[in-house]
C-alpha cells in the first residue's frame, strides 16, 4: 500500500485551522463558501481513502478476490491487513455517523415544517409567537418561515423590526441550512472538521447582517437591531465585569462589524496557498491511491 | 417617485410580514391603517401609500391573522390572539422533540446568547450609535 493513502487522513488536521484564518478575513459570503467547500473536499477524501485501505485488504479475501475474477494475490505488504482491519472499523464508524447525521436532519427539516404549521398568527413569510421571551429564528422549508415572540417585536424599534425580518429572511433566501448540514455531514466523516463549526454559523449570520444592513440601508441602524435584540434576552441587569474578555462573543463582534467601515478584504496569501495545496494534495492524494490499487488489481487479473 | 418604489420593491409577502409585526408590537393597542404606514415609513425610509397598507389589511384580515374594530369612518386593526401562548407551545413541543438541539443547527437565530463580558462590550459599541427613532422624529 503506498505512502498517498494514509495523506487524505491527516491532512484535514492541518487544512482545517488554515481554513479557519482564512475565512476569518474573508467577506461573509465567501467565507461560507469556503468553509463549507473545504469541509466537504477534506471529508470526501479522507472516506475515499479508508475506503481503499478497506477495499486493499477485502481483495484478500477469497469470495472477494473470485468475484473480481483475480488469479494472483493482489500485491500488498505485511501492513495491509492491519490497515485494512482499522480502516473497516472507521468506515463503519463514518458511515454511522453519515446516516444518523442525515436521518436526524431530515427528521428535524420535518419537525420544523410541522412546528411552523402548528404555529398560529401568520402574515407573509411572519409568525409570530405571544409570548414575552424574546426571540427569533429561521425555520427552513418549502416556503420557509421566520418565527418571532412578540417579546422580540416589542423590543425593537420599526426599522429594527425591519433588520430582524431582513436577517431571517436572508437565512431562507440564502439557504444558510445546508451550508450547516453539508459541514455537519463533513464532521461525521472526519471529526478535526469540528473546528470549522463555529467559523461558518459566525460567517452566515455576518452574512445575514450584511444583508439586511443592505435591505434597509443603514448598517448603523442594522448594528443598533442586533445589539439591543441581544441585550433584550439578558435577563437580568448588567452585573459587575470581572475581567475583560480576550475575546469577545460572536454578537459584540458582528455588531463592531457593521459599525467599522467595510473595507476590501486583505487575503493573507500564505494561508490561502496551505489551505489550496491541502486541498489539491487530499484530491491528489486519493486519486493515486485509487489509481494504486486499480493497477494492483489489474496484474493480479493477470491482464 | 417614492411611493411606488417602496411597494414595487417589495414582494407583497415581505410587507404584510411588516404590517403583521407592527400590529404585535403595538402590544395591545389596535392601529388603523394610517398609524401602520407612519411606522412603515419610517422604518422603511420610503414613502408607502396609504391604500397599499389597507390592502393588506384586508389581506391579513380574510386569513384571519387580525382582527378589526369600527373606528371613526374606517377599521383599527389587532393582531388574531390564540389562547394565550397556544401556538407557542404547540411549536415548542414539536421542536423540543429533537433530541440535539434544532435550534442549534437548523434554525439560525438572530443572536445567540450573551455572557456579561459580551454585554459590557456591546453597550460601549452601541452608546456610539444613534439611539432609535421616536414616533414623531421625521426620520
Amino acid at each position: 500500500m503506498i505512502v498517498a493513502v494514509w495523506v487524505p487522513l491527516l491532512l484535514p488536521l492541518l487544512a482545517a485551522p488554515a481554513a479557519r484564518r482564512l475565512a476569518e478575513a474573508l467577506a461573509p459570503r465567501t467565507a461560507a463558501w469556503l468553509l463549507a467547500g473545504s469541509a466537504v473536499v477534506l471529508a470526501a477524501c479522507s472516506t475515499a481513502a479508508l475506503a481503499l485501505l478497506a477495499g486493499a485488504g477485502a481483495l484478500r479475501l477469497p469470495p472477494v478476490a473470485a468475484f473480481g475474477h483475480l488469479v494472483l494475490p493482489v500485491v500488498g505488504d505485511q501492513g495491509t491487513v492491519p490497515a485494512a482491519c482499522a480502516a473497516t472499523v472507521l468506515l463503519a464508524a463514518v458511515g454511522a455517523a453519515l446516516l444518523r447525521t442525515s436521518r436526524q436532519r431530515v427528521l428535524l427539516a420535518a419537525r420544523a415544517r410541522r412546528a411552523a404549521a402548528a404555529a398560529g398568527s401568520a402574515g407573509g413569510d411572519l409568525t409570530v409567537l405571544d409570548e414575552d421571551g424574546p426571540d427569533a429564528y429561521a425555520l427552513p422549508g418549502r416556503p420557509g418561515r421566520i418565527v418571532v415572540t412578540t417579546g422580540m417585536l416589542r423590543a425593537l424599534d420599526p426599522a429594527e423590526r425591519e433588520v430582524l425580518l431582513a436577517h431571517e429572511r436572508a437565512h431562507l433566501t440564502g439557504r444558510h441550512h445546508l451550508f450547516l448540514t453539508a459541514l455537519a455531514l463533513s464532521c461525521a466523516a472526519h471529526p478535526a472538521l469540528r473546528l470549522l463549526r463555529g467559523p461558518l454559523s459566525y460567517a452566515l449570520e455576518r452574512w445575514a447582517d450584511e444583508s439586511a444592513a443592505t435591505a434597509v440601508g443603514d448598517r448603523r441602524v442594522a448594528a443598533r437591531a442586533i445589539g439591543r435584540a441581544a441585550l433584550a434576552t439578558r435577563p437580568t441587569s448588567p452585573r459587575p465585569l470581572a475581567a475583560l474578555p480576550a475575546a469577545a462573543g460572536p454578537v459584540p463582534r458582528r455588531v463592531a462589524a457593521l459599525l467599522t467601515r467595510p473595507h476590501p478584504p486583505r487575503t493573507p496569501r500564505t494561508v490561502a496557498l496551505a489551505l489550496a495545496c491541502c486541498l489539491a494534495l487530499s484530491t491528489a492524494c486519493a486519486l493515486e491511491a485509487a489509481h494504486d490499487l486499480h493497477g494492483s488489481i489489474e496484474v493480479a487479473q493477470s491482464e | 417617485m417614492p411611493e411606488a418604489s417602496a411597494s414595487a420593491r417589495r414582494p407583497s409577502g415581505e410587507l404584510e410580514a411588516s404590517v403583521l409585526a407592527a400590529l404585535w408590537a403595538a402590544n395591545g393597542r389596535a392601529l388603523t391603517p394610517a398609524d401602520v404606514q407612519r411606522e412603515l415609513v419610517a422604518a422603511l425610509g420610503a414613502d408607502l401609500a396609504r391604500t397599499t397598507v389597507t390592502t393588506i389589511l384586508a389581506r391579513l384580515h380574510d386569513k384571519g391573522s387580525v382582527s378589526r374594530t369600527r373606528s371613526g369612518r374606517g377599521y383599527a386593526y389587532l393582531p388574531a390572539q390564540d389562547p394565550p401562548g397556544l401556538a407557542a407551545r404547540r411549536m415548542r413541543t414539536e421542536l423540543d422533540k429533537s433530541e440535539e438541539g434544532l435550534r442549534g443547527t437548523v434554525l439560525a437565530r438572530f443572536v445567540s446568547e450573551l455572557d456579561a463580558a459580551d454585554e459590557q462590550v456591546l453597550r460601549a459599541l452601541l452608546a456610539e450609535v444613534p439611539p432609535p427613532a421616536t414616533e414623531d422624529d421625521p426620520r
